[in-house]
């Protein structure tokens, strides 16, 4: 069962929407902040802000100190073996921009292949696209099943002599798959094939190993870790982000500058060019704080009887189907009902105070794969609890009462 | 719950359900002499507007296909049926008044038929919920592309 009753933490959760209490089952999209979090920003701004690595004044010390302490509690979160191989960027979007502007730009040629899956978020297709116009180099799509499972086996067979890459998400946004993320690099690596894990969708639903997994790239963002939005990471092997030229220019990233030539930092600051987001890493690592505290296993056990509740008193409900049934899932319960649009689903439970998502979740690929425009998505935070799903399943009976 | 069902039955009100679940005029035309799609890129709903001028100018007849939510689809449905016998200029103040209407219920209806005005007046409580405006006037905006002979005949509600 269940265990965790955190809402108390979120000040952001006591509220009545439309008259009803707040049932908040949009984590997937964003996740609501602990007090923790925004107490923790506000006495960095309050007592310690300024710019980092450029005073030597006290402030600028103090900043500094803080945002390399947050690095090293990111670092101790995902196990990476070194603090450089972590690099604060705005969001995983941003990081993966990165990774295919930088990486992509050093590595890719015509004739290669770059491997993704069908279910991939927009973000890990469409920088990869962006690239593939000035270079050239082809995208092999790995097919997913009807109940959005991704199969190794397919996997296996994308990957050729060609392939540069593997990109793919570690859970899948819009159905909640896990993907065999363990044996897909095992096999990769077994081709001189590098992964890059997408784990927005996983970060703050399971612990992650970037050792034990042995990825070569590791994004996330801030948000969805119960953080704050404009920070995401990075995190690279070291010997790849050497190998790396700069993302951008500009201040911080360089060694030296003149006319003539200009010489760039190690990783990670080559990567981290102008100010950064210095409050925003303080957040993220105040967040890293408070999920550590609780345990990311009991997190993760909490969720997953959550979701199994959900998906059992939700997939009963008469009209209703579940889209999404992979045997290992995380986070998230995407449906469509006979009777209404995700649409007009989500508008009437808006009207009960709950929040999800109704919509292609930015992976239209998937949807067309499933021959889907939309689907209606409640996804789970630590926060939730059976009230909640109970709450949404008396939601969706009203929907079938307007429609039905 | 009953505050909660007298707010929703206010934007999903009979006639717009049954719009929804039988929309009228749901099917090509071809040839048309006027053809545009609408899209609403935030959840993928997209529509085809077919329609055709008759030659005394006033649009014989008009259709739709596509896929969407029951505010898209009823206000599809009911927009074909309000169209067929309006020239494009009438058609444009209708758009107009929808338009107005979607923003404050004070909008100027003189000299609109008062059955088309009852229709809209009906899909316009849907200026309670902003984020779905745009579901109802997709057809709509899909329509001012469709009479404007210069415009590509694509668009989006962003």
């Amino acid at each position: 069962m269940p265990t965790l009753t955190l809402k108390n933490h979120f000040p952001v959760l006591d509220q009545k929407i439309h008259g009803h209490p707040l049932v908040y089952l949009d984590s997937g999209a964003s996740a609501q902040k602990p007090r923790a979090v925004l107490e923790a920003m506000t006495r960095f701004y309050e007592m310690d802000y300024a710019n980092i690595h450029r005073g030597v004044h006290d402030l600028s010390m103090r900043a500094t100190d803080k945002y390399d302490a947050a690095r090293e509690t990111v670092r101790r979160f995902i196990n990476a073996a070194h603090d450089d191989e972590i690099i604060f960027t705005s969001s995983a979007t941003d990081s993966l921009n990165l990774v295919a502007a930088s990486w992509g730009h050093a590595n890719l040629k015509q004739g290669d292949e770059v491997v993704l899956t069908q279910l991939e978020h927009h973000a890990n297709i469409v920088p990869w696209q962006l690239l593939r116009e000035q270079i050239g180099f082809s995208l092999r799509v790995v097919p997913i099943q009807a109940n959005g499972d991704v199969l190794l086996n397919d996997v296996r067979q994308a990957i050729n002599e060609k392939t540069k890459i593997v990109s793919i998400a570690h859970v899948s946004n819009a159905l909640g798959t896990i993907l065999p993320v363990e044996e897909i690099i095992t096999y990769a690596h077994s081709k001189g094939v590098p992964v890059l894990l997408d784990g927005s969708q996983a970060i703050s639903h399971m612990p992650v190993d970037v050792q034990k997994l042995d990825a070569d790239f590791y994004v996330f963002s801030g948000h969805k870790l119960y953080g704050p939005t404009g920070i995401g990471v990075l995190y690279g092997k070291r010997e790849i982000l050497k190998g790396m030229p700069p993302y951008r220019g500009g201040g911080d990233m360089i060694a030296s500058v003149s006319f003539e030539k200009t010489t760039f930092q190690e990783p990670p600051m080559r990567f981290e060019a102008g100010t950064p987001p210095i409050a925003q890493a303080v957040g993220l690592a105040a967040a890293i704080d408070y999920v550590c505290a609780i345990g990311m296993d009991k997190i993760a056990a909490h969720e997953d009887a959550l979701l199994t509740y959900a998906t059992q008193k939700i997939g009963a409900i008469e009209g209703v189907r579940l889209i999404g049934t992979a045997p290992r899932k995380a986070g998230i319960l995407s449906f469509v009902m006979d009777c209404a649009h995700p649409h007009d689903i989500g508008t009437i439970l808006d009207r009960h105070g709950i929040a999800i998502r109704a919509g292609h979740h930015c992976a239209q690929p998937a949807m067309e794969a499933l021959s889907l425009v939309a689907t209606a998505r409640a996804s789970l935070g630590l926060y939730n609890d059976e009230s909640d799903i109970d709450a949404l399943a008396s939601g969706l009976l009203h929907v079938r009462e307007i429609f039905g | 719950m009953s505050d909660t069902d007298d707010d929703l039955r206010d934007l999903y009100q009979d006639m717009i359900l049954d719009h929804s679940k039988h929309p009228r005029n749901f099917h090509v035309i071809d040839p048309a002499h006027c053809q545009a799609v609408g899209h609403n890129p935030l959840c993928g709903d997209k529509l085809v507007l077919f329609l055709t001028v008759g030659e005394d100018g006033r649009i014989a007849d008009a259709a739709f296909q596509g896929t969407g939510c029951a505010i898209s689809v009823a206000s599809a449905s009911m927009m074909t049926d309000m169209l067929k016998g309006k020239t494009a200029l009438e058609a444009k103040r209708l758009w107009a008044y929808f338009e107005a209407l979607c923003k404050s219920n004070a909008a100027e209806s003189a000299h609109l038929d008062e059955d088309d005005v009852a229709r809209l007046q009906a899909l316009a409580g849907v200026r309670h919920y902003p984020v779905r405006v745009k579901c109802a006037t997709l057809a709509w905006r899909t329509l001012e592309s469709a009479l404007d002979p210069s415009a590509i005949k694509q668009v989006g509600t962003e």
